[in-house]
């Protein structure tokens, strides 16, 4: 549907299989209330790699990556990202955050702040930066995601393109080493999603870790080192795109993939 | 330039709209109904003044200001400023403006901050401090206002006389004559020392200021409380220790059937302020929590996500959308404190509409008197309507 489903060239690989895993999570469960939403999750994320979550609605895959930066808690099993272990301790939880950064599908800017402010935020009072380089360097990231002319406007004022875009760009002002991207351009115009799913090949060619739920194939082709198919809150497959996509083993996936293709 | 110039399409004027003599003409239409509302506006005007004047000719009133520089010969028990039955009506009047303003601004203030504790507390994750939150809001608002300010004089004079009055701590006494609180007599040095306060409290919001600048400059946070506990702590006692440090007190204390000394709160002004602030706050409780509530949880969750700490987020992010949704109804509130004060007239502490109505009681200067009482009210609301207004204008921000 969108021009990244042409066979491009899968972008060049950075994972680091000797290093420790950026993420870990260790047969994670949740609960919201009596229904069961994770299961016990069992995903190791190495250092520079690309994965993609994919799965029907409701399988918990946002669940998932957001109990990764602690947005929802999980209640049993381990969750270690940087290696910091996920705990009640504060200090932990906000180490962890300053070194995630976070894509909603609804962009959640600061609506009273303008582009360059939301972009600094985060920097000036996390990071503690100076606030002419916290300026600078938000430039230089609107500048990379194609924006710079939109600097001093409020994101009221910008398409829902041009906003995901800022997004991304508030997340990388705080240097992550890690990307979560929870449905990014399931709330845009079908000639949005293009400039987005641009910007995050853009990203993914950085070496930059990422987990990304999404239902964009085109782009788990092309980018993703490994696609994690979910369903009723468990991992029920996961592999490299080519094999997952082509040659699903399980009834699930086959079903999911059906859809989805008949969908576009 | 030159090319927009020669591009005749680019220098092409709307059209002009005329206007069509035909009731159908949406312009004539408009025009037609204002001249009518106008005409209809000045003749009840008119048919008002020359009634009135005719009335009192024929009743032979005499209307002027006269009146103001007579003798009052009236007496008010709660006064800010010096009076006596012997000062004239202007001053009296006077008298009865202050207390107005006495128990609307500290009714404005105080109602604020109760107000904004319950809404907070209204959205707690406490089961119970919620609930008791929640309670407080349905009852008190379901209630009429004058209803609960004479359920609490009822309370208040319920109290035992000032011979039997309760005595919970040396040198205070609650009875029917009000509360009686130890205070000081006061001296040149207080007054300096006051002075030292209010320079403290500025050269702290320069001194934060200035801190900020240097943040955005070096990025490194500095502790602003403790100089600034220094300059506004420190310095009056620095000045008034400076001074030989004077201090006497005035402790109350009974003298035949009633207390000498100390500072009083009357029993009719404290029922007014407590009914005023509880039955307000019931209302700026609801206003705080739809305005926290206003703002979007993924407004939340972003900030969280970025690594920014709960008390920054609410500074930072919620607060200042919050504001936006709060300050607009938190204006007319006021507005119905500072109006509902009137009420006090019922309890008998003397505001600006018991001692106008005493007034013209006694004068028979009627329009002379309510004219007064509506300049007055006037005057306050539109002072707490322009200073909202300006702060409203402050922090609402463009958003598109």
């Amino acid at each position: 549907m969108s021009a990244t489903m042409e066979p491009a060239a899968h972008v060049s690989s950075a994972v680091r299989t000797d290093a420790p895993p950026a993420i870990l999570l260790d047969k994670v469960n949740k609960w919201y209330g009596a229904l069961h939403v994770l299961r016990d999750i069992n995903l190791s994320v190495a250092q520079g790699e690309r994965v993609v979550v994919c799965g029907p609605s409701g399988s918990g895959k946002s669940t998932m990556i957001r109990c990764i930066n602690r947005l929802e808690q999980h209640q049993e099993g381990r969750i270690i990202v940087d290696n910091i272990e996920l705990s009640d301790d504060l200090r932990s939880l906000d180490a962890i955050r300053r070194e995630v950064g976070m894509v909603f599908q609804s962009f959640n800017l600061f609506p009273h702040l303008t582009i360059l402010e939301n972009c600094t935020l985060a920097p000036i009072w996390v990071r503690r930066m100076p606030k002419k380089e916290a300026e600078a360097l938000a430039m230089d990231y609107l500048t990379r995601v194609k924006i710079p002319e939109q600097a001093n406007k409020y994101p009221g004022q910008l398409s829902g393109g041009q906003q995901q875009r800022v997004a991304i760009a508030r997340a990388l002002c705080m240097k992550p080493k890690i990307m979560l991207f929870d449905e990014p351009t399931s709330a845009l115009d079908p000639e949005m999603i293009k400039e987005v799913l641009d910007t995050m090949v853009m990203l993914a060619d950085t070496g930059m870790t990422m987990i990304c739920v999404t239902h964009e194939m085109g782009f788990a082709r092309q980018v993703a080192d490994r696609v994690v198919f979910m369903d009723r809150g468990e991992i029920v497959e996961s592999g490299v795109p080519e094999q997952l996509f082509n040659d699903p083993k399980t009834e699930r996936l086959k079903t999911f993939l059906s859809q989805i293709l008949r969908g576009h | 330039m030159s090319d927009t110039a020669a591009d005749p399409r680019l220098l092409r004027a709307p059209p002009k709209k005329g206007i069509r003599l035909s009731w159908a003409d949406e312009k004539l239409r408009g025009i037609v109904w204002q001249v009518l509302v106008v005409g209809v506006v000045v003749s009840i005007l008119w048919w008002l003044v020359s009634n009135t004047s005719h009335n009192l000719e024929v009743r032979r009133i005499a209307t002027g200001w006269g009146f103001l520089s007579r003798e009052a010969g009236l007496p008010i028990g709660e006064h800010v400023i010096d009076y006596n039955p012997t000062n004239t009506y202007a001053r009296a009047l006077l008298v009865g403006v202050l207390n107005t303003l006495k128990v609307a601004v500290i009714g404005i203030l105080l109602a604020t901050v109760f107000g904004t504790l319950i809404g907070i507390a209204r959205l707690s994750k406490n089961w119970l401090l919620s609930r008791i939150a929640a309670t407080y809001i349905e009852v008190i608002r379901d209630l009429p206002l004058l209803l609960q300010l004479l359920f609490w004089y009822a309370i208040l004079q319920g109290l035992p006389a000032p011979r039997q009055s309760l005595n919970p701590v040396t040198g205070v006494f609650l009875s029917n004559r009000g509360l009686k609180l130890p205070w000081i007599q006061w001296q040149d040095a207080h007054s300096f020392a006051l002075l030292g306060l209010v320079a403290g409290i500025v050269a702290t919001i320069f001194y934060a200021r200035a801190a900020r600048a240097k943040q955005m400059a070096d990025g490194q946070p500095r502790k602003v409380w403790p100089l600034a506990l220094g300059l506004i702590l420190g310095l009056p006692l620095l000045i008034w220790a400076g001074l030989g440090a004077p201090f006497a007190g005035d402790i109350p204390a009974l003298r035949g059937f009633n207390f000498q000394g100390g500072l009083t709160i009357t029993p009719e002004y404290f029922a007014l302020l407590l009914g005023l602030v509880m039955y307000t706050a019931a209302f700026i409780a609801e206003i705080v929590r739809a305005g926290i509530q206003s703002v979007a949880r993924g407004q939340w969750e972003a900030a969280e996500a970025l690594g920014l700490q709960r008390g920054r987020i609410m500074r930072l992010i919620v607060l200042p959308q919050a504001l936006r949704v709060i300050i607009p109804p938190m204006t007319s509130q006021y507005l119905n404190l500072t109006k509902n004060s009137s009420l006090a007239v019922a309890i008998g502490y003397q505001d600006i509409v018991s001692i106008s109505n005493t007034t013209l009681n006694q004068t028979g200067q009627a329009i002379e008197g309510i004219a007064i009482i509506m300049a007055v009210y006037l005057s306050i609301s539109l002072s707490i309507s322009l200073f909202m207004n300006w702060y409203n204008a402050r922090i609402a921000l463009v958003e598109r």
